[in-house]
């Protein structure tokens, strides 16, 4: 179907299932239980799982298939951002022109900073993109302040012309995003029994453009540019050899992966319209390479997983404070519940990153292939044990 | 006139003169084995007629162009393919794919952009590619990784590689260098059958004598940078200054 092969297909349903049904998947325990705040069922988190696993696909897309590690990315998806917000300004509130220019300026910007980054390889290139991205923030923070707003960051006013659109509201406030009249914060609650589920038009959007994004990734891992792409990253000498030049793979590879970082900052701005410098710091390129490796660099749905990892921790694991360790271990004596919420303390709330990179080095240490390797091999202990049982059963058999 | 002719050429590292004044002709349809003791140019000359060095002085002209100054994918599209010492495979890949990679490479040239179909629709391609591996008898393999093969495998899949460009002109560099004496014949009977099968012109270089006199048609004889003699290889055999080359001046 749509050009792939059967096991392809069944992964693209499987994930298309995954994230429209995300709304319920995400939001297992009942409102006002003692797990409900384990929820990730709500249109603003829901959101970020799918832009940043576009982020990440994208990413995916240069270092897993090439291997050039890039930590300069958050600079495409800042520009992105306020490509977004620069069209809300001075265009309409439809979010389709918006995304079309950030996609476009991304990837004007990415062929600069490729043509030039990849003239250099290994940690070389990783330094370079890392240079052209901090350039790139401090521009943002103060030389190029008319266009970025330096560091209040870009946002919307009433005296903003908006030629297809209008300046302002009727009732005098600023108008919000939306497609073609449908507004991108506009959600339906549900409620099930105890349980609620919130439907939000944002949410879908982004989640129908990254299965797009997704589809677009696949094809290209299984398509003869894909493959030169796996060659760049497994003998460049050979690729001479064999009558390639390498440089316009990669950088057509550099290219396609900034327009889906500047994709992925449109959607951060369609979904709250505003833009600032701090999108592009160096932490937020790291981020993505992070999101890549635990999820499993070069695998289809690794990138996606590790995004919603992350994410999910940044969110959930950052709310729970004292007062709500204080609760959970209320059952021990009291010098022992202060030691133990003392100590636990420093892994969740603030101290997340605590947690989440503790993780990180399990994760590349003992599962290299990130959570991809770890749900395959679950799958072959799965079916390992099912044939060593039914092996068992055979051998039994001439026993009796 | 050759299909590969070398005039004049001298290269320079520093203070060592790597070749001086190599004047080389191979001809159209030949096996041209270029031997010599260690240090005598034979990798720096072959790394003059790839792209990957340019010589000092001199011309290189490959079928009435000249060479020089290309990188080595615009010498490969010329027509000319190179085997190396330690196989360059792509390791990471089946050995499927990296048959489909040069002749993809040989169809579209050095960059084209093919990302609306995929690697199995290619029939055309997928086609040539299988052919080639039951040729080099590898069909069995093509899904193992590359890179998990035996030497003698690599080495194989390295030569087909090359052959599935349909080059006018094969180098190779040592090609059986650190191979069991068994995997040094399967490559010297891959090479003779290559030989009698296809309209190809070789050029080797070689350490292994045994290689070299039950190949080549002719050999070059290189000592300290520059050609000591040419003529055919039972000639060689018993050449006393190629002996003195060899083994030194007491022999």
């Amino acid at each position: 179907m749509f050009g792939l092969d059967k096991k392809d297909t069944t992964l693209l349903i499987v994930v298309a299932l995954m994230v429209l049904l995300a709304p319920f998947i995400l939001n297992p325990f009942p409102e006002g239980s003692a797990m409900a705040q384990f929820n990730a069922g709500y249109p603003d988190l829901m959101q970020r799982f799918v832009i940043f696993g576009i982020f990440a696909i994208g990413f995916n897309i240069l270092f897993g298939l090439t291997g050039y590690l890039s930590f300069g990315h958050a600079a495409f998806l800042g520009v992105g951002s306020y490509s977004a917000v620069w069209m809300f300004k001075l265009l309409s509130m439809n979010i389709i022109p918006a995304i079309v220019l950030s996609i476009l300026v991304s990837g004007i910007f990415a062929a600069v900073i490729g043509f030039v980054s990849l003239r250099r390889s290994g940690i070389y290139f990783s330094i370079l993109t890392l240079a052209f991205a901090q350039m790139s923030y401090n521009l943002a923070y103060s030389v190029l302040t008319p266009i970025t707003n330096g560091e209040t960051g870009l946002q919307l006013s009433l005296n903003d012309p908006r030629i297809l659109g209008s300046s302002a509201t009727a009732d005098g406030s600023i108008p919000v995003t939306s497609l073609f009249g449908l507004e991108m914060r506009a959600a339906e609650q549900i409620q099930i029994g105890p349980w609620a589920f919130q439907f939000s038009v944002g949410f879908y959007t982004c989640a129908i453009i990254m299965l797009i994004a997704f589809y677009l990734s696949i094809r290209i891992f299984r398509s003869p540019f894909g493959l030169m792409l796996r060659a760049v990253k497994s003998n460049q000498q050979r690729m001479n050899y064999t009558g390639l030049n390498t440089r316009p793979y990669t950088l057509t590879a550099f290219i396609i992966s900034g327009m889906y970082a500047g994709l992925a900052g449109g959607l951060l701005a369609c979904m709250d319209p505003l833009a600032g410098a701090e999108r592009m710091q160096w932490t937020a390129s790291g981020e993505v390479v992070l999101m890549t490796i635990l999820g499993g660099a070069g695998t289809l749905i690794g990138p996606v997983l590790g995004a919603g990892f992350i994410k999910y921790f940044e969110n959930i694991f950052s709310k729970i404070n004292e007062s709500t360790l204080d609760g959970w271990f209320s059952f021990l004596p009291d010098g022992l519940q202060h030691a133990v919420v003392w100590v636990a303390d420093h892994f969740v709330g603030s101290g997340w990153h605590l947690t989440l990179g503790i993780l990180f080095m399990l994760v590349v240490i003992f599962l290299p292939g990130g959570l991809v390797e770890g749900g395959q091999r679950i799958y072959a202990w799965i079916s390992g044990s099912k044939r060593k049982a039914k092996a068992a059963e055979t051998k039994t058999e001439p026993a009796e | 006139m050759g299909i590969l002719d070398v005039k004049n050429v001298s290269k320079r590292f520093g203070g060592l003169k790597a070749l001086s004044d190599v004047n080389l002709s191979v001809k159209e349809n030949t096996v041209h084995a270029i031997i010599g003791p260690n240090g005598a140019g034979k990798s720096t000359l072959l790394n003059c007629l790839v792209g990957k060095l340019i010589p000092d002085t001199g011309s290189v002209m490959f079928d009435g162009q000249s060479v020089l100054g290309r990188a080595p994918y615009e010498i490969n599209q010329m027509g000319i393919s190179r085997v190396f010492q330690t196989p360059e495979i792509f390791g990471d890949l089946t050995v499927f794919e990296n048959m489909m990679i040069p002749i993809f490479a040989k169809r579209d040239g050095s960059f084209r952009m093919h990302a609306y179909e995929t690697v199995a629709s290619e029939a055309e391609m997928v086609e040539q590619a299988e052919k080639m591996l039951i040729d080099m008898n590898m069909i069995d393999k093509r899904h193992m990784h590359a890179a998990s093969m035996s030497r003698g495998d690599k080495r194989r899949l390295e030569i087909g590689m090359c052959l599935s460009q349909q080059p006018r002109l094969l180098l190779l560099d040592e090609p059986t260098a650190g191979m069991a004496r068994a995997d040094t014949n399967n490559t010297i009977d891959l090479l003779r059958q290559i030989k009698a099968e296809r309209d190809i012109t070789i050029a080797i270089i070689e350490h292994d004598m045994h290689v070299v006199f039950s190949l080549a048609d002719r050999i070059t004889v290189l000592a300290q940078g520059t050609p000591l003699v040419e003529d055919e290889p039972q000639n060689i055999r018993g050449n006393p200054k190629v002996r003195e080359a060899y083994l030194g001046e007491s022999a």
